[in-house]
């Protein structure tokens, strides 16, 4: 038996209270605390989970691995991640998706759910083993193509359908590829200027648009991966009036850069989908605020060096984020009255709730103890060359934030200690999340 | 002064007007019996070039011997990844051989920028045409030549007086006609041609021009004839059209772009006595431009290509020298 008890905790931003653990769960009270931690001045938010992340392992192990990509989302306050398809090989079988979850457990820094993918190799051909994914011990529910669109209508209908079968979700990644043709960055007055191929704003929307209506078609669930236009949130707002089972997702990048950014070439900023302009900002920030996006979604993409130490053109897409979503997007959403509350749904609860995490995203009694304790008046600026992912492609370096993560709590464990990595939970040493 | 020659979006008029005129003073240069000038001495000039483009790498290549630079041909063939050797190892190889001055062709869009901001190479870098995205040289060639034109002087050969001299292209009407999407020349011209005090038309199919470009400071024609009939041109600039572009839909086909597009027999016959005929080359002829206009008198095709050599001339003296007093006095 173990335990903690953290004292004077300002949960969900509102009154202190203290927060009692017992054995990897949140409890009513603990009489004798193994330790206690005083959390004065802290807000306590139940820990984020993430269900747009890249860990690159298996097969691009120089970019990030499952190990240090659970420790940055430990050191970003996240509990859950979950592994996007596109490894090598890709995430399409059960092999594939017990390996991953297997190694989410052995690094034993957050619970690492995979995402299986939707067609076979990512190729768009056929559906991949999606009954296998879903029956195996990594239990998939989330599946998904990403950094490819489902774009033949009849395979995403067919996938759509298929997943009901275990309340199964489709994250669908909204780029119609004949639109998006050697595509560089938001097609706009920037890309003009700049000489770089456009990626279009109804490259995005028309997807967006199809898939709405299948999902509404056979009553199934759909999740929109990162949508980044004011168009994508108009769809979505109309889609959930109409009562289609849709949610949405935006990253921490973009509700904060533009494309603006793109005339320096610098591959940093260099993302797909690309940073847009500033009024598909404002319309995605205004769009988290009324809940017509659900959640937040990190993206997390690192990248070797080598792949963005280059020219523009030739460089990789795609950002890391993990260690700084929550404060980028407090920034983000500074005047939004977008207050903790809204942290915890937007980055814990509903994410959890797509997914089906049950110890996840709540901080009540009897659900795990996963946690992030939080300052939410530091005095910080993002410094990737600290941060504990590999990937240094990181475009929020020398931003000024307000949020600091101080602990993180995995299933009771306090992996994060005031910043910084402690050893990892039990399951690294071959137990389970909760004995 | 300038650091970089990276897009003619940087150039103020007066630096425009400077290089112009420094480029004139090189134009007495090339028509001596002794084509060279010593300034450059013991300096390095590095033509990089990723990209096939023997006109413009041997037109920079005699600016920078006629100006006594020593010069490397860097030739480095496809995209970086595939070769293996990354931008970066390239710049600082350049930078540890002692390159003075990197004269960069590259068909990704903002490759020179990106060495130029990098700080791989401390050297200043002069863009040779990047992707889609600018080539100043062409646009400052061009400049140079319309403002011979305008004055009423020879538009290519030595110097004649001193009338085109710190004059900007002001008033000048000047048409820019074909795939301004996928134009360097068309890009880094409106800039340029703008701040020279010239009024710019971009005459394209919908399909060849940028999104937004009714933003831009340039007055916008999808129908040739129509520009024609609205406006008195002293230049109509014709731009490469390539063929492929027809199987990517841009267009139908070759013999509807040339009908509503290209500079016909009966359109040249149109042209006011007093419009120039300009083309960056290489033509496709009978395709955006037909064999009377390409060969006529006021076609001043060869004259830019003749000019080339004294504005690149101008420029590598600008960057390597910090300004053009020099070489006027």
């Amino acid at each position: 038996m173990s335990s903690t008890l953290i004292r004077h905790a300002r949960v969900l931003g509102g009154e202190e209270r203290d927060i009692a653990i017992v054995d990897g769960r949140f409890a009513e009270s603990v009489e004798r605390p193994d330790e206690t931690i005083d959390a004065t001045g802290l807000v306590a938010l139940p820990g984020l989970v993430d269900l747009h992340t890249h860990l690159r392992e298996p097969g691009r192990e120089d970019a990030e691995t499952v190990l240090t990509g659970s420790q940055s989302a430990a050191r970003g306050g996240y509990t859950a991640v979950h592994a996007m398809a596109n490894t090598q090989p890709v995430a399409d079988t059960a092999g594939v998706v017990e390996q991953v979850a297997h190694l989410g457990r052995a690094a034993g820094y957050a619970q690492v759910v995979p995402i299986g993918a939707v067609t076979t190799g990512q190729a768009g051909q056929q559906l991949a083993e999606l009954g296998a994914m879903a029956a195996s011990a990594a239990r998939v529910r989330i599946f998904s193509d990403d950094g490819q669109c489902v774009a033949d209508p009849m395979l995403m209908r067919r996938a759509l359908e298929y997943v009901k079968t275990f309340d199964g979700v489709v994250a669908q990644h909204a780029q119609d590829p004949r639109l998006t043709e050697g595509a560089q960055m938001n097609e706009g007055l920037v890309s003009a200027e700049l000489g770089l191929p456009g990626w279009p704003a109804v490259a995005e929307e028309s997807i967006i648009a199809r898939d709405v209506l299948l999902a509404e078609h056979v009553g199934s669930r759909l999740h929109v991966c990162h949508l980044s236009t004011a168009g994508s949130v108009e769809i979505v707002r109309w889609a959930k009036e109409r009562g289609v089972r849709v949610t949405a997702e935006v990253t921490p990048h973009h509700l904060m850069l533009t494309d603006e950014l793109v005339r320096s070439y610098d591959p940093v900023y260099k993302v797909n989908p690309p940073l847009r302009t500033q009024a598909d900002v404002d319309a995605v920030r205004r769009g988290l605020a009324d809940g017509t996006i659900d959640i937040v979604g990190t993206d997390h993409a690192p990248h070797t060096a080598e792949h963005k130490c280059s020219e523009w053109t030739a460089a990789a897409m795609g950002m890391v984020g993990l260690e700084s979503a929550l404060p980028i997007v407090m920034e983000a959403m500074a005047d939004y009255g977008f207050g903790w509350a809204d942290a915890a749904r937007t980055m814990s609860a509903r994410p959890a709730q797509i997914s089906g995490l049950a110890e996840h995203g709540s901080l009540e009694p009897g659900t795990g103890a996963n946690l992030v304790l939080v300052d939410p008046a530091a005095h910080e600026v993002i410094r990737p060359a600290e941060h504990a992912t590999l990937g240094r492609n990181n475009p929020f370096a020398g931003i000024p934030v307000s949020t600091r993560i101080v602990d993180t709590f995995l299933f009771g464990t306090r992996v994060v200690a005031d910043g910084e990595l402690r050893g990892p939970h039990a399951t690294a040493r071959g137990g389970q999340w909760i004995e | 002064m300038i650091r970089h020659l990276l897009s003619t979006a940087d150039l103020g008029r007066e630096d425009a007007v400077r290089i112009l005129d420094t480029a004139e003073e090189m134009s007495q240069v090339s028509a001596r019996e002794v084509k060279k000038l010593p300034v450059l001495r013991g300096r390095t000039v590095v033509n990089l070039f990723f990209e096939d483009s023997t006109r413009t790498r041997i037109s920079f290549e005699a600016a920078a011997k006629r100006l006594s630079a020593d010069v490397i041909n860097f030739s480095a063939k496809g995209s970086s990844v595939s070769k293996g050797e990354s931008l970066q190892d390239t710049a600082q190889t350049l930078a540890a051989m002692g390159a003075d001055a990197v004269v960069v062709r590259h068909p990704g869009s903002g490759a020179p920028a990106r060495l130029a901001a990098a700080g791989w190479i401390g050297a200043p870098i002069l863009n040779a045409g990047d992707g889609t995205h600018e080539h100043p040289t062409q646009a400052l060639l061009d400049a140079f030549t319309l403002r011979r034109a305008l004055a009423g002087l020879p538009a290519s050969g030595p110097a004649e007086g001193d009338r085109a001299r710190g004059a900007g292209l002001d008033g000048a009407q000047v048409a820019i006609v074909g795939d301004v999407l996928h134009s360097r020349v068309a890009r880094s011209n409106v800039h340029l041609l703008r701040a020279l005090g010239a009024h710019v038309s971009l005459i394209a199919p919908p399909t060849l021009l940028p999104w937004g470009v009714h933003t831009w400071p340039a007055e916008v024609f999808y129908d040739f004839d129509e520009a024609l009939a609205a406006h008195d041109f002293d230049a109509v600039m014709m731009l490469r059209v390539q063929f492929e572009r027809m199987h990517q839909s841009f267009f139908p086909n070759t013999r509807e772009y040339t009908r509503l597009w290209g500079l016909t027999e009966q359109r040249y016959r149109r042209l006011p006595a007093h419009t120039a005929i300009m083309h960056p080359g290489p033509m496709n002829r009978g395709f955006e431009i037909c064999a009377s206009a390409a060969d006529a008198e006021r076609a001043l095709i060869l004259d830019q290509v003749e000019n080339g050599v004294s504005v690149r001339m101008a420029a590598l003296y600008e960057l390597l020298t910090g300004d053009g007093t020099e070489a006027q006095q």
